[in-house]
């Protein structure tokens, strides 16, 4: 087999896992989005917000530790304890719960029946507001996040495509959990939205919002719980990324990435989010090994969204999008 | 009282069609040109020049540019820093190939250069509405600072891959680099700002603007009644863009005089304008003075502020002006969406009745 053939898999491979991450950001969209139109700036944020509370948490960080030793002159830095990391988990669920809360209180319950530039400007503001909260909590200088999962050569897959090629492959474990992770969490939310009463409940609000009101379904619960489970696909997100870079603001950019991955499979369709994660991962990791090096590098910061805009000039509803109808 | 049409007759049809119709208007709009012309050049220091006022100016002119796009034109566009980039270095280009053309010519033709940049990456915007044109603008964002991070040509093949400003001047008077007198920089912001804004108000007023804000408030019923849609749509990213070009072009060789691309024109710049925007009000030339002036100052502000007076440290009051910022920006859309431009015609409503309201 050629050599190039055989790097061209390769990095293949390592597209189809990066893509499963970006899906993972792209996924928390699609939630908002079909449930109350609402195109939420803010999932990045909160992927970084969730990663940030986890560490402190697991640290045992005082929040805005420095804010209040700026204001009263004390020192104090940690209470001196480590939480274990599920523990720390549930604890960080439990905050986006509780953000999630906050925000259909305070922002969108304000905004009802505003236009959608409108709601996204919002989510913008939201994103902005966030950020800064999470920096004055927990400081903003990079942190390792380490909940246990395996990092590291896969040295199983390496061996066995030593064998076959005469090249071992480079596959990072925590892709690989990444991705079985990613899968188990579309698998849960499919089942959810699909079997349970308040799945069905959701489903009926993104249908309809009057019809839904009609027949008793509370939006307002409705949206929280869209934005708790938001926030947990959030928290999943923030502890690979984490995990994998340090928890940094560079996190809050994955949901830039994620966007062309949205508009190649389109805003409702959550089998989309998924495709187009792999297409896009897969695409760059690709475009970048062969055109790459001929035209100086660093492709990868605009090939998604390049690709993207081709792509809607052709199909302008995405891949698996509803099929746009515009009546006068 | 203060504000009143009462009596205001109006005779002739140029009379009834000019600008600022109510006398009121037209004066303390002659007031405004003759302090920023006349007054403010004399007593302008370095600081003031740098802190507030050409940041304002610059940032007024971008404001402007990408209100027409979203504003009136109602495309959502995350571009403008890319654009911002495409006219700082189509200037630098220009000032370094042909040193001894004046500087006006030099702004005027990188704004060009823009809008033909933003013509081209408007094009979509036939087949792609609403967010998914949002995002197919962050295609040009992106692909914009990669191209001037990695094409040596564009910064000359210098070292750092910085692009510096040369000493250029406008009738002997020296305008960019670090020699520039505060004034005469200042001046030259103002008159392109000027420059901009009469050519925006009147383009909105006129057939141009009307058939954006119909391709804007809504596009097919617009392309029924017989709006060109590739017309309008065009026209509006062209017009944009060149501000927009103009603004960067000005932000870099008048205002930085040495650019990085990817921190001074990244996406936050996009941003900062598009805040700029809404914060001032979406469609009103005002609401981009506006919007710009709130933008600009509020950083200041809370640095002397929290810095100065409380004595914290400057990286709380970073993260705290994004608390702010952020908290900001969601009052606004929740209690008035239209920007300051809306409080302020409210409150001329308010005047004109004042102190006898019926």
């Amino acid at each position: 087999m050629p050599e190039q053939l055989v790097f061209a898999m390769e990095v293949i491979l390592n597209g189809l896992m990066a893509g499963v991450l970006y899906a993972l950001v792209a996924l928390g969209f699609v939630l908002i989005y079909k449930a109350s139109g609402i195109f939420n700036y803010a999932q990045g944020v909160m992927a970084l917000f969730a990663a940030m509370t986890l560490v402190g948490i697991m640290n045992g960080q005082v929040p805005f530790a420095h804010l209040i030793n700026a204001t009263f002159g004390t020192h104090i830095h940690y209470f001196g304890w480590n939480v274990p990391a599920l523990f720390a988990i549930i604890l960080t669920m439990g905050v986006m719960v509780l953000l999630a809360w906050c925000v259909q209180r305070f922002v969108m319950r304000h905004l009802v029946g505003q236009e959608p530039i409108i709601l996204f400007m919002a989510t913008i503001g939201l994103a902005y507001f966030l950020e800064g909260v999470a920096d004055l909590m927990w400081g903003s200088e990079i942190k390792k996040l380490d909940v246990g999962l395996p990092q590291g050569i896969n040295l199983w897959l390496d061996e066995t495509t030593f064998n076959i090629f005469d090249y071992g492959f480079f596959i990072d474990n925590l892709d690989i959990v990444a991705t079985i992770i990613a899968a188990l969490l579309v698998a849960a939310l499919v089942a959810f939205s699909q079997y349970t009463k308040q799945g069905r409940a959701m489903r009926a609000v993104a249908d309809d919002h009057q019809a839904a009101l009609s027949v008793g379904i509370s939006l307002n619960f409705i949206w929280v719980m869209v934005w708790s489970v938001a926030g947990f696909v959030a928290l999943v997100a923030g502890i690979m990324w984490g995990t994998k870079s340090g928890v940094q603001f560079s996190l809050s950019l994955i949901a830039l990435k994620a966007l062309p991955v949205l508009m190649l499979g389109g805003f409702t369709s959550i089998p989309g989010a998924i495709v187009g994660g792999l297409i896009i991962g897969v695409g760059e990791k690709l475009f970048e090994f062969a055109i790459g090096p001929l035209v100086g590098g660093a492709t990868e910061n605009w090939f998604a969204y390049v690709l993207a805009l081709i792509f809607l000039v052709f199909r302008p509803q995405g891949l698996f999008g509803e099929k746009i109808i515009e009546r006068v | 009282m203060f504000y009143r049409e009462a009596g205001d007759f109006k005779t002739s049809y140029t009379a009834d069609s000019q600008t600022f119709p109510i006398k009121f208007d037209r004066y303390r709009y002659y007031v405004v040109l003759a302090v920023a012309f006349g007054i403010i050049p004399f007593i302008i220091n370095d600081y003031w020049a740098n802190a507030l006022l050409l940041p304002f100016l610059i940032y007024a002119i971008a404001a402007i540019g990408l209100n027409i796009l979203v504003g009136y034109c109602g495309q959502v566009s995350l571009g403008t820093g890319g654009f911002m980039a495409v006219g700082a270095y189509a200037c630098y280009k220009l000032m370094t190939a042909f040193p001894d053309v004046s500087m006006f010519i030099h702004v005027l033709l990188a704004g060009g250069i823009t809008a033909i940049v933003g013509v081209l990456f408007g094009l979509p915007s036939l087949r792609i509405k609403g967010f998914y044109l949002a995002v197919a603008t962050l295609a040009a964002q992106f692909f914009l600072v990669w191209l001037f991070n990695r094409v040596p040509w564009f910064y000359n093949y210098s070292a750092s891959g910085q692009i510096n400003a040369p000493e250029r001047d406008v009738f002997g008077i020296i305008i960019t680099g670090p020699n520039a007198p505060a004034w005469a920089t200042y001046l030259f912001c103002l008159i392109f700002l000027s420059f901009c804004a009469i050519i925006a108000r009147n383009l909105t007023r006129g057939t141009t603007g009307r058939t954006w804000m119909a391709i804007r408030d809504m596009d097919i019923a617009a392309e029924i009644i017989g709006v060109n849609p590739l017309k309008a749509k065009l026209t509006a990213f062209a017009v944009s863009s060149f501000f927009v070009g103009i603004a960067g072009a000005l932000f870099f060789a008048v205002y930085l005089g040495a650019v990085e691309v990817g921190e001074v024109f990244g996406i936050q710049k996009s941003f900062l304008v598009l805040f700029m925007v809404i914060i001032g009000g979406l469609g009103s030339i005002f609401g981009s003075f506006a919007g710009a002036a709130f933008l600009v100052l509020l950083p200041v502000v809370l640095k002397v502020v929290g810095v100065d007076v409380l004595g914290w440290p400057t990286d709380i009051v970073a993260h705290l002006q994004l608390v702010i910022v952020g908290a900001l920006i969601i009052t606004f859309l929740i209690l008035e969406p239209h920007g300051l431009a809306q409080l302020w015609r409210v409150a001329k409503e308010k005047l004109r009745l004042w102190p006898f309201p019926h």
